[in-house]
């Protein structure tokens, strides 16, 4: 394996990242479901490369501006649809999405359907895992914070936490905002990593692609987000040696993880340094048995959502994981 | 839930699909001499039928060649890679020809959405790149700047929208003309554009300008207000598939005028799915298929494959050529020493005489070949150039 090679699959899988992680906080903590996302990946692309390119602003201007370009946009398309229940919503956003990339396929300015070349490549594995950092980073607190328990109880029952006084229309603004936010960094991203813009890279399958690796790693799990982003976007190049046969053994490969585990790869669970520690005890502690214990032992690694917290009575409560990959099975 | 077995699983599956990314490069260790050619393009999604042409139609050229005595006295070996028509998929199979395969050169992609994005890695890795049927002028030249590791085979947009035009306007003395295209399609929308301004240019009127997008299978609306127009001539600059659904439409509606296209319409499907709707259509083409130059090539694939060769495989076929000149030339497998000997191609390749231009990468003066659809079969009428 050569590592310039490898390095491209970790920019594109810190890309993704960027964008699943915005998701993860729609649909996994809000209960929320988005095929729409990879036209505010749009939007903060062309954004990001127009104040990058034609008015010289630096990389991060750029992309925090494309970032709240989608954000902007989010909050427009939410005050249309987010009074709306269920799958109405996921029907509306899938309309969004195309729309995007059908107005930029028109609009000249940009280049429409034969793309925008020549945009400088500003970006490399060092800052693209910065911003994936800093990005996780704000969202495990924003997901330990009231903020996220509110938005959980909103996934959870919306009605009940609506009796109990959470404004849930306001909740689900503020968690699309920052997904759209999310994307469109993520886009921008895109931008000055490929140096070329077309519209059609922000087509349906994109969108669906962000959906299925949220799924994948887990509902309600940032760290299932991060793993399922590396994994499902190594998983085609790593597939590469099935050449025709490469898609086919790639969706087999998503069915059957999906069967074998259908709250995805940690479904509300997180992995934590708490975790990580204990593991590491117990691990001395059994040394002589440690390897027959290997199961139990990873299992440990990861600690519930609800058990890291002092849980005292917010309705996310805890085994939300569980219930989470239940609750969203019916619906999907 | 499914504690244990499902976790056991899942790491099984994983150990198992990391082998496989450890095999191909296992195997490759051990040829040694071998010099290591690469393709890309669609190997599956909607050009599927021209990505695997170009395929086959490189690896039986290799075969040949090495059946032959191979190049410089080593042999040959190509790594062919699908892109689905995707350009962040097109990026990531030439990171890996270009780093872990170490290819000399590349040949491909036919779509020029994945021909502009893979050339910043090109250009790091400095290995040369000869695009099949990508049309599009900014896959070599951007902001006036050459790029300096990619190349192409065929003739660009503007060019062949031209070539339309002045055909139209000049030889079959057309002047009001209807333009129906695909508003989310680069080919499409370059043509249109291309097309128009030199029709104008001549004097003649663009009397109707409709769009559908990818995947529509309707053109009926379009094709009503096109009727109302009443052009003389429609130009239908996309694929195949959508070509044989609108000319079909565009008969029943009761369109009587004559229908032109360009290289995205030459195909045997097209023939099965449109014969009549199509008769008397005129293409812009890359070569004439009846050229007794091409025969020959024709006959050596319909043995190998049992099929017949879509238009980019003879584009491949020259793009290889192309590199078996290069090569000879530089008499170095060097990736740049080809590159260099690239920009002065001057060769008679299947298509036309190749000569690359050092300032565009283009082969200039390349003449587009008229066909018309007679009785179901692709008939040559001129070489033209506008």
């Amino acid at each position: 394996m050569d590592w310039f090679y490898i390095k491209g699959i970790l920019i594109l899988s810190g890309i993704n990242l960027m964008a699943v992680l915005g998701l993860s906080l729609l649909t996994g903590f809000t209960g929320l479901f988005s095929f729409g996302h990879a036209g505010f990946m749009a939007i903060g692309a062309y954004t990001a490369a127009y104040l990058g390119v034609k008015m010289g602003l630096p990389l991060t201007v750029a992309l925090l501006a494309g970032g709240f370009s989608a954000g902007l946009v989010s909050l427009f398309i939410g005050k249309l649809t987010l009074k709306l229940k269920g799958d109405y919503f996921c029907i509306a956003t899938l309309g969004f999405g195309e729309a995007i990339r059908l107005i930029l396929d028109n609009v000249q300015t940009f280049g429409g359907a034969r793309g925008w070349p020549g945009i400088p490549i500003r970006v490399d594995l060092w800052n693209v895992a910065l911003v994936n950092v800093v990005g996780i980073a704000l969202l495990v607190n924003l997901v330990n914070s009231r903020h996220g328990r509110n938005m959980i109880a909103v996934r959870e029952e919306e009605l009940a936490a609506k009796t109990i006084g959470i404004d849930t229309f306001r909740y689900k603004m503020i968690s699309l905002f920052i997904s759209a936010v999310y994307a469109g960094v993520a886009g921008g991203l895109v931008g000055y990593y490929t140096g070329f813009l077309q519209p059609k890279m922000f087509s349906l399958n994109k969108s669906t692609e962000l959906t299925i690796i949220v799924i994948f790693g887990g509902i309600g799990s940032i760290s299932g987000s991060v793993l399922g982003a590396l994994l499902l976007t190594a998983l085609p190049e790593i597939l590469r040696a099935f050449a025709l046969w490469r898609l086919v053994v790639y969706g087999a490969a998503v069915i059957f993880i999906m069967i074998s585990r259908p709250e995805g790869l940690m479904g509300g669970k997180e992995i934590t340094w708490k975790g990580i520690a204990s593991l590491l005890q117990r691990g001395l502690r059994l040394h002589p048995a440690a390897k027959s214990q290997a199961g139990a032992g990873a299992q440990a690694s990861v600690g519930d959502r609800g058990g890291d917290r002092d849980g005292n009575g917010s309705a996310s409560g805890s085994g939300s994981g569980d219930r989470a990959a239940q609750s969203i099975k019916p619906s999907f | 839930m499914s504690g244990k077995p499902g976790r056991s699983v899942v790491v099984a599956l994983c150990v198992a699909l990391s082998l496989t990314f450890l095999l191909p490069v296992a195997a490759a260790q051990d040829k040694g001499q071998v010099v290591k050619i690469g393709w890309i393009g669609s190997l599956t999604g909607d050009q599927a039928v021209w990505g695997q042409c170009e395929f086959n139609t490189v690896k039986m050229l290799v075969e040949e060649l090495n059946a032959a005595g191979g190049l410089l006295g080593r042999k040959l070996e190509v790594i062919g890679y699908d892109t689905r028509g995707d350009a962040m998929e097109a990026v990531n199979a030439v990171r890996r020809l270009t780093s872990q395969d170490k290819v000399v050169t590349i040949i491909g992609p036919n779509a020029s959405g994945q021909a502009i994005p893979i050339s910043s890695i090109l250009e790091e890795m400095k290995v040369p790149d000869i695009a099949t049927v990508a049309t599009n002028p900014k896959v070599t030249v951007v902001d006036g700047k050459v790029k300096p590791f990619n190349f192409r085979v065929c003739f660009i947009d503007p060019y062949q929208g031209a070539v339309a035009a002045g055909y139209a306007y000049d030889v079959l003395k057309f002047r009001k003309a209807a333009v129906l295209y695909d508003v989310a399609d680069d080919y499409s929308q370059g043509l249109t554009e291309f097309f128009i301004k030199t029709f104008t240019q001549k004097g003649g009127k663009i009397v109707a300008k409709e769009a559908f997008k990818f995947g529509d299978t309707d053109f009926r609306p379009q094709l009503s207000k096109i009727k109302a127009a009443n052009p003389e001539v429609i130009f239908m600059p996309y694929f195949f598939k959508e070509v044989a659904l609108s000319a079909n439409q565009a008969r029943e509606l009761g369109i009587k005028c004559v229908l032109m296209g360009g290289d995205g319409w030459p195909s045997e499907v097209l023939l099965e799915m449109a014969k009549d709707a199509i008769e008397g259509s005129y293409i812009v083409n890359h070569l004439d298929f009846e050229d007794p130059e091409v025969q020959d090539f024709k006959q050596r694939y319909m043995k190998k494959y049992n099929r017949k060769v879509e238009l980019n495989g003879y584009l491949a076929h020259d793009a290889f050529l192309m590199f078996v000149d290069a090569v000879k030339r530089a008499g170095s497998f060097d990736p740049v020493a080809i590159r260099d000997a690239l920009e002065t191609t001057d060769i008679k390749g299947i298509t036309g005489r190749i000569r690359i231009d050092k300032n565009t990468h283009n082969p200039e003066g390349k003449e587009a070949a008229i066909i018309k659809i007679v009785n179901g079969n692709y008939v040559f009428q001129q070489k033209y150039a506008p």
